[in-house]
């Protein structure tokens, strides 16, 4: 699998930045997915991923401590893209959390990062990694 | 975070004047609502025009107003959802929990 491009990223522990990797994972979609509608949902999609990736490592792998930092890998191949985020801290169980509840009379106010993750994702896997944790996501780029 | 707030006659609107509602802000606008909440109002519009990206912390916050106005027996209507916001609500299945207008104007008319 031939690598087109790889960008790596790292941000202090804070969620300022959010925007600017938004954007960053958008143009990289713009760039390498199919047709225009393809580019545009897959910006979309890329944007949330690395919000939701980024928030879940500051906020809860290394529980918003302001001395810790981020690392995010994007890798395009001809296949698809696999976006990587390192944390430092504890980390959790991915397969532990639940998904979030649809009932109205019993909504949660969080819990829907990591399903918003693996609903937009074609694999998500949260293993231990570099002294630290990586959430490890890929999305097959489809090719016509 | 830019908002805007506006009493306009039974509702208030409070127009969210950003492009991205994510981790970064939407704590602001939960103070919000919360000071909208306990001045007494209890019937809400959120109108979302200018935003064009919602993280799980933005669609967490609007949650958190749901339930705070249904504490109160009040409401909390959307408008204004761009594509990719819609989206959001669609793969959490909040479009079935909120009150969602094209406008302001409709979601006024809807009490």
């Amino acid at each position: 699998m031939k690598t087109r491009m790889a960008l790596d990223i790292t941000i202090p522990n804070q969620t300022r930045y959010l925007g600017l990797i938004g954007k960053i994972g958008e143009n990289m979609a713009r760039e390498f997915g199919d047709s225009a509608c393809d580019r545009e949902t897959l910006a979309n999609q890329l944007n949330i991923v690395l919000t939701e990736s980024i928030v879940n490592a500051i906020k809860h792998a290394n529980a918003t401590d302001p001395a810790k930092e981020v690392h995010v890998r994007i890798t395009v191949s001809d296949r698809e893209i696999a976006i990587m985020v390192y944390d430092s801290g504890c980390g959790f169980d991915l397969n532990s959390l639940a998904s979030p509840c649809f009932d109205a009379d019993a909504l949660e106010e969080k819990g829907r990062g990591i399903f918003i993750i693996r609903s937009l994702m074609d694999h998500v896997e949260y293993r231990k990694a570099n002294g630290g944790n990586v959430l490890e996501m890929r999305k097959k780029l489809v090719r016509r | 975070m830019n908002f805007k707030t506006e009493k306009n006659g039974r509702a208030v609107v409070v127009f969210v004047k950003e492009e991205r509602l994510d981790a970064n802000n939407s704590e602001e606008l939960k103070a919000e609502l919360v000071r909208i909440f306990e001045g007494g109002s209890k019937d809400l519009i959120v109108d979302l025009k200018e935003v064009r990206f919602i993280d799980s912390s933005g669609l967490g916050v609007l949650v958190s107003g749901f339930k705070n106005a249904s504490t109160r027996q009040g409401t909390i209507k959307l408008s204004g959802l761009q594509t990719q916001v819609k989206s959001m609500f669609e793969l959490t299945r909040l479009h079935r929990v909120f009150d969602i207008f094209t406008t302001v104007d409709d979601a006024l008319e809807s009490y």
